[in-house]
């Protein structure tokens, strides 16, 4: 299949950008990510420049592939990362168009490459349990209940992509953050430190310049491990009863 | 040279316990002034860098991923073995060391595999106090499954994300500590160069890869745990970005590569499509549990399927071969992953791949559905059911046991499992070789450490499943945190040395050096496409399973290659900006080496044992042969541009005798 790609080429955080265009030709079998490899061998043969963009796992697992591809975070299929989504979802002659996450807490590094450290330093605020090595008691001294430890689980598989961000017209982390602030607050060994836990993370959150939460919902439609909004709802609860016992 | 293993005198049992009882300790003043530098963030790294701060060392890590938390490790999907016998159901911890010798073909060393096995019950405790989500039963405890090559149920999981939920565990320990200031975090760097001062390990030379800043960075000491170098094979189930290069640059300033050929080869995984083809992906071993293997018996069938004009569905039953149930009937379609791989091979290069390149064997889950389809219907006290209801019914069975591998599945190849068998094909997956270390997981350089997949250290000639992830957060939170005070306690009256030192200035030169040669070449062919190449040789000459003639054509072969490359190599752009292409040069440059000393080894090794096939030595069932009398040893290798050579450290089994594998 013969394909015209837009793609937002920039040449580092402070630099202007803009749209190059790009033909291309490829495969249905093709995975999206090894259609630019593709793209990129073929700039390479004519000494040109390839197009930068960031992913390792090609799994759907490890949170690298940040693509904003046709106006939507990770592309147009439900649940499913960029390197996860295939070109049998194309037809011949798309024009595809392929731009970097957009917030003002991922400055661009280059093209479709940004710098999503500020989702680090809100881990770094409190989404840990605070325990040394070698303190622990015996892995089954606490039963918890299968369908509590289920929900930490759904909470705790967000791959920390940052397409949340990126989907929601306020730029706000919500559902990333209030996933990490779940998945520690529904395990016993989590919650000794919830009302400090979800105090600073909020606060981190907005201190590093990521938007309100205005309801719009974008975000879990655009999250490719589908975490439910309700995590934000929890989120607010529980930040406000701290926030109310605190004083 | 002379290798000494270190391990401590005593009672296999009781050794790490008595050692640790007597080892030198760094008093926490002392532990103030002392730096220590760990690469890498995956489970390995990530817990020894995290453990290490909490004791009160000064930590500084590194990492070329833009977050700790997207290591490779995050991949990782079955589980993690503990010998908790939480299932009573005769596990132990002599169990579990057994169990990993004689997966490993009797290639490892005992000491090391006793203490994993001892370790590894607390690994579960901390991995739960940190919030981990492990899969549960009703009674709200620990829930386990089995992995193949054991008889007992003792592997944790949390569904089919175990690696992301330990490694999630893992970063937030480690960010926790970067929070207290007892961790500096560098995020995209990339350690090119290890500085050696009068003989020690005491700092690295990276590159920002945002800016392409070179820096010095120095400590006490350096400890590497940066991952496997299966990406020498090109195609692989690794992440795209795994490399060798700061092992291999530790290999240059004098550590050794232990047994480089051991590849662990995972016997289902999506087969290659086309040429694009940029990586592989695992289907997890718990679908042999429930899927069986076959090609057809026919080559007409074979054609008409390659030609898109039957589907495994049109073969009838007479006409297929179950050729692992055949082969092996005491173990069918569970035998080990060496076995299973092997035998795939022999199908396809007989000519009965199923796919349009013949590199194809079927996964079947027709029977599964039957059966389970059969037991629900009953259970639903449905009598006389059809045979849609059946399907029905069994679909549901099988969707609840692999839904998420059975979706990934269709999302890759655009085909219903549940309606068409899978096709599957053996790729490369894990490095059981690595950087040699002793006891203490220290290489032969004085203060240079290694740690998890980067080190050869426990797994001998083959890993059992699961057995990954309870290495790697075993060596970072319960082993080195200990072992690392033997070299420690011996440097706290020396300060960090300075960054001004000559042996400083020349490692950066190097590195400097090396990089604007391949900007300057500006050659004809992108360093993908030589890495391309390298893969297709390591493949044919140094895959499945080799022979002296052709590893020997495929040593010249790398030569030539890496004499090609550093001809005609394009790399584009600048140092001074993030560039992908100078990151993939200058690690494609070193598996050029690599390559070739695996390749040596391979040729060395004159026996087959685990993942190591000499097809000269195979028993005349084509099984393979061990040589114990002459082979016991780790072939531990030191580079050398024209010939790099071979020391070896003979492995003494005082506690287990050697046996061959047997699977029929
Ligand atoms: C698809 C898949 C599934 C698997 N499933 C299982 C399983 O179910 N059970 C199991 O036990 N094992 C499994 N394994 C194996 C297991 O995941 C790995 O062996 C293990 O995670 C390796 O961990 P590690 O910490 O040693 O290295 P990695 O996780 O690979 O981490 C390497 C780290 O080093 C850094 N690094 C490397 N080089 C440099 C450099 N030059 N400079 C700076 N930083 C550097 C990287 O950035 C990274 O942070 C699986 C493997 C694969 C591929
Ligand atoms: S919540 Fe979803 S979209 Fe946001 S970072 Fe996590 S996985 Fe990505
Ligand atoms: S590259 Fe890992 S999630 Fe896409």
């Amino acid at each position: 299949m013969k394909l015209k790609l837009k793609i937002w080429k920039q040449k580092n955080q402070t630099a202007e950008g803009k749209f190059h265009d790009y033909n291309v030709e490829a495969d249905e079998h093709m995975s999206f990510l090894e259609m630019l490899d593709v793209l990129n061998e073929g700039l390479l043969e004519n000494q040109q420049e390839p197009v930068a963009f960031d992913h390792d796992c090609r799994e759907g697992i490890c949170g690298t592939c940040s693509l904003v591809i046709n106006g939507r975070p990770h592309g147009p299929m439900q649940g499913t990362t960029a390197c996860q989504l295939h070109m049998r979802h194309f037809k011949d002659g798309d024009t595809i168009t392929i731009e970097p996450w957009r917030a003002n807490a991922f400055p661009i590094v280059k093209d479709l490459v940004t710098d999503r450290s500020a989702f680090d330093r809100i881990i770094q605020s409190g989404g840990f349990v605070s325990v040394n090595t070698g303190q622990a008691m015996d892995g089954n001294a606490i039963p918890i209940e299968k369908d509590v430890a289920g929900e930490a689980f759904e909470a705790a598989t967000c791959i920390g992509c940052g397409a949340c961000v990126a989907a929601c017209p306020n730029g706000s982390a919500m559902l990333f953050t209030s996933a990490k602030i779940n998945h520690l607050d529904l395990l016993p060994q989590g919650k000794v430190e919830s009302s400090k836990r979800v105090v600073k993370m909020v606060e981190k959150m907005d201190e590093e310049g990521f938007g309100n939460c205005s309801n719009v919902g974008a975000c879990h439609v655009e999250c490719p491990k589908e975490i439910k909004l309700e995590n934000i709802a929890r989120m607010n609860r529980k930040y406000f009863a701290a926030k109310l016992s605190a004083k | 040279m002379k290798l000494h293993s270190n391990v401590p005198e005593g009672p296999l049992a009781e050794k790490w316990t008595e050692y640790k009882s007597k080892m030198n300790l760094v008093a926490p003043n002392n532990k103030r002034r002392i730096s220590v530098i760990v690469v890498g963030t995956g489970l390995a790294g990530a817990s020894a860098a995290s453990t290490l701060a909490e004791l009160g060392y000064n930590v500084k890590c590194y990492t070329f991923h833009d977050s700790p938390r997207r290591a490779h490790s995050i991949a990782a999907q079955g589980g993690i073995n503990a010998a908790k016998n939480y299932q009573n159901d005769g596990d132990s911890v002599y169990r579990l060391f057994y169990d990993t010798i004689k997966g490993g073909d009797y290639r490892s060393r005992e000491a090391n595999v006793h203490r994993l096995a001892e370790v590894s019950t607390d690994i579960i405790d901390q991995c739960v106090a940190q919030g981990v989500p492990f899969a549960r039963e009703y009674g709200g405890l620990l829930a386990n499954r089995s992995f193949g090559g054991v008889q007992v149920s003792r592997t944790f999981y949390a569904r089919g994300q175990t690696g992301q939920q330990l490694l999630i565990g893992a970063y937030q320990a480690l960010e926790r500590q970067i929070s207290l200031g007892k961790v500096e975090m560098y995020n995209r760097h990339e350690m090119l160069d290890l500085v050696l001062v009068d003989g020690k390990a005491r700092g690295i030379i990276t590159r920002n890869l945002i800016n392409g800043e070179i820096e010095r960075h120095s400590a006490h000491c350096v400890v590497l745990a940066t991952g496997g170098y299966g990406n020498v094979f090109y195609l692989s189930t690794n992440a795209m970005g795994s490399n060798v290069t700061a092992a291999w640059k530790a290999v240059k300033k004098g550590a050794l590569m232990a047994n480089p050929c051991f590849t662990q080869i995972h016997p289902t995984c999506i087969p290659v499509s086309g040429n694009y083809q940029s990586k592989l992906t695992l289907m997890s071993e718990s679908l042999r549990n429930d899927g069986r293997v076959w090609v057809p018996k026919k080559l007409e069938d074979v054609k008409a399927i390659r030609e898109g004009k039957k589907t495994g569905n049109d073969i009838p039953e007479v006409d297929r071969d179950y050729y692992l149930e055949r082969r092996y009937p005491a173990f069918g379609n569970l035998v080990p992953r060496d076995v299973a791989s092997r035998a795939a091979k022999t199908a396809c290069d007989e000519g009965y791949g199923v796919n349009k390149t013949g590199l194809a064997v079927y996964l079947d889950f027709s029977s599964a559905i039957i059966r389970y389809g059969k037991t629900e219907a009953h259970s639903l006290g449905l009598h006389n059911p059809s045979e849609a209801k059946i399907k029905e019914l069994g679909t549901k069975v099988v969707e609840a046991k692999y839904g998420n591998l059975f979706e990934m599945y269709e999302k890759i190849t655009g085909e219903n499992p549940y309606k068409l068998p899978m096709k599957i094909y053996p790729a490369v997956h894990y490095t059981m070789g690595g950087v040699w270390v002793d006891y203490n997981l220290q290489t032969n350089v004085p203060g240079l450490f290694s740690l998890g997949e980067s080190n050869f250290s426990d797994h001998g000639a083959n890993r059992l499943g699961a057995s990954a992830l309870m290495q790697g957060l075993a060596d970072g939170y319960f082993v080195i945190p200990y072992t690392i005070g033997q070299f420690l306690s011996g440097e706290i009256r020396n300060d960090v040395p300075s960054t001004d030192l000559p042996a400083f200035a020349e490692a950066e030169k190097n590195v400097r050096d090396r990089i604007n040669k391949f900007l300057s070449m500006k050659g004809g062919q992108s360093v993908e496409s030589f890495h391309r190449r390298l893969g297709k040789i390591m493949w044919e000459y140094c895959g499945m399973s080799r022979n002296a003639e052709g590893l020997k054509k495929g040593r010249q072969m790398i030569r030539e290659l890496r004499d090609e490359f550093y001809r005609d190599v394009f790399v584009p752009g600048t140092n001074e900006e993030y560039n992908p292409e100078l990151e993939k040069a200058n690690r494609v440059a070193d598996f050029l080496e690599l390559g070739e000393v695996m390749i040596l080894d391979a040729l060395d090794r004159e026996e087959s044992c685990g993942g190591h096939f000499r097809e000269e030595y195979q028993t005349e069932e084509g099984e393979a042969l061990r040589r114990d009398d002459v082979f016991t040893y780790v072939a531990a290798w030191e580079w050398d541009d024209e010939e790099p050579k071979v020391h070896k450290e003979e492995l003494v089994y005082e506690n287990v005798e050697l046996k061959t594998r047997s699977y029929k």
